[in-house]
């Protein structure tokens, strides 16, 4: 009975949100708003919203960051791969990309800001040394018009995340016959990969991959970070408008997030388009029998990028972490003129309210989303069904721009009077850890060895207690690491702490954005910190708590 | 979580209907008595660590002496709190609502009075520190942006635009001594000067400050505006602003976020002019190693903006009586003597010293002002603040023009 219900409850959770806030997002769009005595069906708020001055523009930079982003960061992923799958550098590189994965989006932009910016780390190593520098030059870095330092940030996130989804979708190929076979006809690494291995690949990451697509089209703490500012990219000026103390201005800001759905839609379209392209050039790469021998300098290409991107998080949050211990630091000094406690313990006190909520935030939506993806497997078990269809549900939260229909679901919190309450802010965290819960669990969940059920079974044991004795004790490892990556998650969502904790619940991650128009480095190094820190604590707990757990069983030992 | 939910609303809606009588300072004790327990949610612009740090403070001694829990809602800009209450008022939420107190004036402070969001009648001046507010000399306590302030708001503390550089990089002598004289500064160095983008306060009260220095008749500007000559009126200010934005700091192409940011932008070598609106800001900053300790500080001796902020209770607020003993204890001797205290936050007092008795006297006396603030003598002439239609209209006008780089 209760499994029969996790699935139902799962899809209502995931469903229920997004399709009631993109009603209360896309009918004001269309003049329907009865509260503010908006009643008839009217174009002329679509009209307005085009009136806008550049509107066009700011669609176009969320087109490009989204098409931009998945293009660089899943080639670089791919050539990798590609180039050195197999290999011991691979696992080493690997284990240094990891940890990036749980950095929430804000802070890896905050390390690159910090690193890239005229008056950032890498301009004071060099200079005045290399350049003669004695003041920073007045270069348009962060902010650029085009979006280049934003789509950096958030290429060197997503590699990261496209690199760990291709790793697990890899076990389902057979990676090192195919090498063998494509190396025997006289294909180079990359080639053999790409025309044997990568299509099969890439089916399994493709939801995935149009999550990224859709997560940088509609983009607000990066672009906030690094993004242009005139004009600004579309989900940023959208947040405006929804903040506008001008109530008419929420017919605007529902039309504007009715554009950001098309510019969402039209770039996955034109994603797919790019699928044909690539699928069209794979096909005639193997009938001209392309084997690209000499691959050498592509794959040394693939590593640097990857080292490069790496590389950048970790130098800027090095410089973050030393911000927030600086005195006085002057360009072009190299290190602070003195260190100081100061801003740590300025902020501390301010800092235990939103972590409170960060933690408590997190764990509660960590738990029920765990607890939900443990009764979904449960019942896929007893059915037999792996359901295909359920799974695109689970992507819809990552589909579907945040910034469309969070709105919405404010509007209908703001009715039920639940506006920034925690039960409201946990629910909208969980209809965005629902599914890394699910997907994280689901391959360990399946490749439990079923026989220990049949023997506890023997043993009269009824179902609860097997799980609660036998399987959970030995999938804690499992367990763990889904709630670290839940936890994670949550750590790292911004719009909808914003918006559903309306300011009176925050989040260590929301005030850290709101805090970056500030440009006080020290405190912003601060929250940074705390950022890195959170979901590292929570991957600590997954990794260690086990060892300890299962230190007198040798079975149970990595 | 159903059943946590129906909670939840019935506990929200149990509590407003526990509300329904309204307070007046008049009573003071029963004010206090009513405060006890309550939480006061503060909506202010939290960009400043200095500021955010100074309310941390208040809030300590509000809870240990009146048993009140202020909370700090760090708002981006002030007029998304404006945007609440409205949004609350459209939703009939007369009662109960989020926002308590809300740190405003100029064009917020207009909007919310003229729309009847403000708590009333007055009372403020029945507050009892009123007796040390300095409403006789100071006229922008009384009168905020030309909009009578009627006791709807309480004073907090007194603004002036100030310029800062650094005297380490900059000749004394050539610092500008008007608007037209800065533009040629700016023109001699590129890149070294810009302003907040626009909405931000400090960046819209530098577009005032130019059009009080360059509009034929200044008068004009203290009515609301008249949308037939609007376009003649400000057409010297978008004129300069078309002359300085090629030689601004990133070729105008980008502007800094707020003020703290220009502060940051100092402290890297950046920029070498910067403005905010408290004198101490640099005295402050240097005491907090973000700025060296060679900045300081110079006005224009034909005047420059000057006003006062305040702090107002939405109609709707929640927790009326402890944002009454908030707004109270903000203007308490104490508190406004550590608050003008440059190594705290360094923002001038709303207070009369000779109101005061020995004592709190003394602590007002005590402060050191910091080598880069100027001596009250020494600030020039105070010009008046225009009536907020034009503050919002040269927004406007500001996001028509310049949105898109072109």
């Amino acid at each position: 009975m209760l499994t029969r219900l996790g699935p139902l409850v799962t899809i209502l959770l995931l469903t229920g949100p997004i399709a009631f806030g993109l009603a209360g997002t896309v009918l004001p769009a269309f003049g329907f708003l009865p509260v503010l005595g908006g009643m008839e069906l009217t174009l002329q708020h679509v009209h307005a919203l085009l009136s806008q001055p550049a509107i066009l523009t700011s669609a176009a930079i969320s087109l490009a960051a989204g098409l931009v982003t998945a293009l660089f960061s899943l080639g670089v992923v791919v050539l990798f791969v590609a180039g050195w799958a197999g290999t011991q550098l691979f696992g080493r590189v690997q284990h240094l990309v990891s940890p990036l994965l749980s950095l929430p989006h804000a802070a890896a932009a905050f390390a690159l800001a910090f690193l890239i910016a005229p008056s950032g780390m890498a301009a004071r190593l060099i200079s005045p040394a290399l350049t003669g520098w004695e003041r920073p030059p007045d270069l348009l870095v962060v902010h650029d018009p085009m979006g280049l330092s934003m789509m950096a940030g958030l290429i060197v996130k997503e590699i990261p995340f496209l690199l760990l989804m291709t790793l697990a979708a890899l076990p389902q190929v057979r990676l090192k016959e195919t090498r063998t076979l494509a190396a025997s006809m006289g294909y180079g690494r990359v080639a053999g990969f790409l025309l044997g291995v990568w299509p099969a690949v890439y089916r399994q990451i493709r939801l995935p991959v149009f999550a990224v697509i859709a997560f940088a089209t509609s983009v607000v703490d990066v672009a906030v970070i690094l993004g242009p500012t005139r004009p600004a990219p579309l989900a940023v000026r959208l947040v405006e408008w929804m903040n506008d103390p001008d109530l008419s201005m929420r017919y605007l800001a529902s039309a504007g997030a009715l554009l950001q759905l098309t510019v969402t839609a039209v770039a996955l379209g034109l994603w797919m388009g790019l699928e044909r392209i690539g699928r069209f050039l794979c096909i005639v790469g193997v009938e001209k029998g392309v084997r690209l021998r000499r691959d050498a300098l592509l794959r040394g290409a693939a590593l640097l990028a990857m080292g490069l991107a790496a590389g950048a998080v970790f130098a800027g949050l090095a410089t973050l972490a030393l911000w927030s211990f600086a005195g006085l630091w002057q360009f072009p000094d190299a290190l602070p003129a003195s260190f100081t406690l100061k801003s740590w313990m300025r902020a501390m006190p301010r800092i235990a309210s939103p972590l409170y909520t960060t933690l408590l935030a997190g764990l509660l939506a960590t738990l029920i989303a765990g607890l939900l993806a443990i009764l979904c497997l449960m019942r896929e078990e007893e059915t037999g069904r792996r359901p295909r269809r359920a799974l695109m549900l689970l992507y819809l939260p990552l589909l579907v721009p945040q910034v469309a229909f969070v709105f919405g679901l404010q509007l209908f919190l703001i009715y039920a009077d639940l506006l920034a309450t925690l039960p409201a802010l946990v629910l909208a965290h969980l209809v965005f850890v629902m599914p890394y819960a699910y997907l994280s669990l689901k391959d360990p969940w399946h490749a439990f060895d079923r026989r220990y059920n049949q023997v506890a079974a023997g043993f009269g044991k009824g179902r609860w207690r097997r799980l609660a004795l036998v399987r959970l004790p030995m999938m804690t490892r499992a367990v763990l690491t889904m709630g670290a990556i839940g936890f994670a998650v949550s750590v790292g969502l911004y719009l909808p702490t914003v918006l559903v904790g309306a300011g009176r619940l925050t989040t260590i991650t929301s005030e850290a954005v709101a805090l970056a128009s500030g440009g006080d480095r020290r405190i912003i190094g601060v929250y940074a910190f705390w950022q890195m820190l959170l979901p590292m604590l929570g991957f600590g707990v997954a990794t260690l708590l086990p060892a300890l757990i299962f230190r007198r069983f040798r079975g149970m030992q990595v | 979580m159903l059943t946590r939910i129906v909670a939840a609303t019935l506990f929200a809606l149990a509590a407003i209907s526990a509300h329904a009588e309204d307070v007046h300072p008049s009573d003071w004790q029963e004010v206090l008595e009513e405060a006890r327990g309550q939480t006061v949610y503060f909506n202010a612009w939290g960009g400043a660590e200095n500021i955010n740090a100074y309310i941390e403070w208040a809030a300590g001694e509000l809870e240990k002496r009146y048993g009140v829990r202020l909370v700090h809602v760090k708002l981006e800009d002030t007029a998304n709190a404006v945007a609440t209450v409205v949004a609350e008022k459209a939703a009939s939420r007369d009662t109960g609502g989020s926002v308590d107190l809300v740190w405003i004036n100029g064009e917020n402070f207009a909007a919310m009075k003229q729309r009847e969001l403000l708590f009333s009648p007055g009372w403020a001046d029945a507050l009892p520190n009123w007796r040390y507010v300095d409403h006789e000399n100071k006229p922008t306590i009384l009168t905020d942006f030309t909009i009578p302030v009627e006791g709807m708001a309480s004073p907090w503390g007194m603004a002036k635009l100030v310029f800062f550089h650094d005297s380490a990089r900059m000749d004394e002598n050539a610092l500008p001594r008007d608007a037209d004289g800065l533009l040629e500064w700016a023109k001699a160095h590129p890149g070294r000067f810009s302003y907040p983008q626009p909405p931000d306060f400090i960046g819209s009260s530098f577009l005032k400050q130019v059009l009080l220095e360059k509009v034929e008749d200044p008068s004009v500007l203290q009515e609301p505006v008249v949308e037939e000559t609007f376009e003649d009126v400000v057409e010297p200010l978008f004129a300069y602003l078309d002359a300085l934005h090629p030689v601004a700091w990133r070729s105008g192409r980008i502007f800094p976020q707020n003020y703290p940011a220009m502060k940051q932008l100092l402290a890297d070598g950046e920029l070498d002019i910067i403005f905010a609106f408290n004198p101490s800001e640099a005295s402050s900053a240097i005491a907090n190693g973000e700025l060296p300790g060679t900045v300081r500080s110079f006005t224009f001796p034909g005047g420059t903006l000057a006003n006062t902020h305040f702090v107002a209770i939405p109609y709707n607020a929640s927790a009326k009586a402890g944002a009454l003993v908030t707004a109270n204890f903000l203007i308490s001797p104490e508190a406004q003597a550590k608050k003008q205290d440059p190594a705290v936050w360094g923002d001038p007092t709303v207070l009369a010293l000779n109101k005061l008795d020995e004592e709190a006297r003394a602590r007002f006396e005590a402060i050191e002002l910091g080598v880069a603030t100027l001596a009250p003598d020494e600030l020039g002439p105070a010009l008046p603040e225009p009536h907020p239609s034009w503050m919002e209209r040269l927004e406007e006008e500001w996001k028509r023009r310049y949105t898109a780089e072109n």
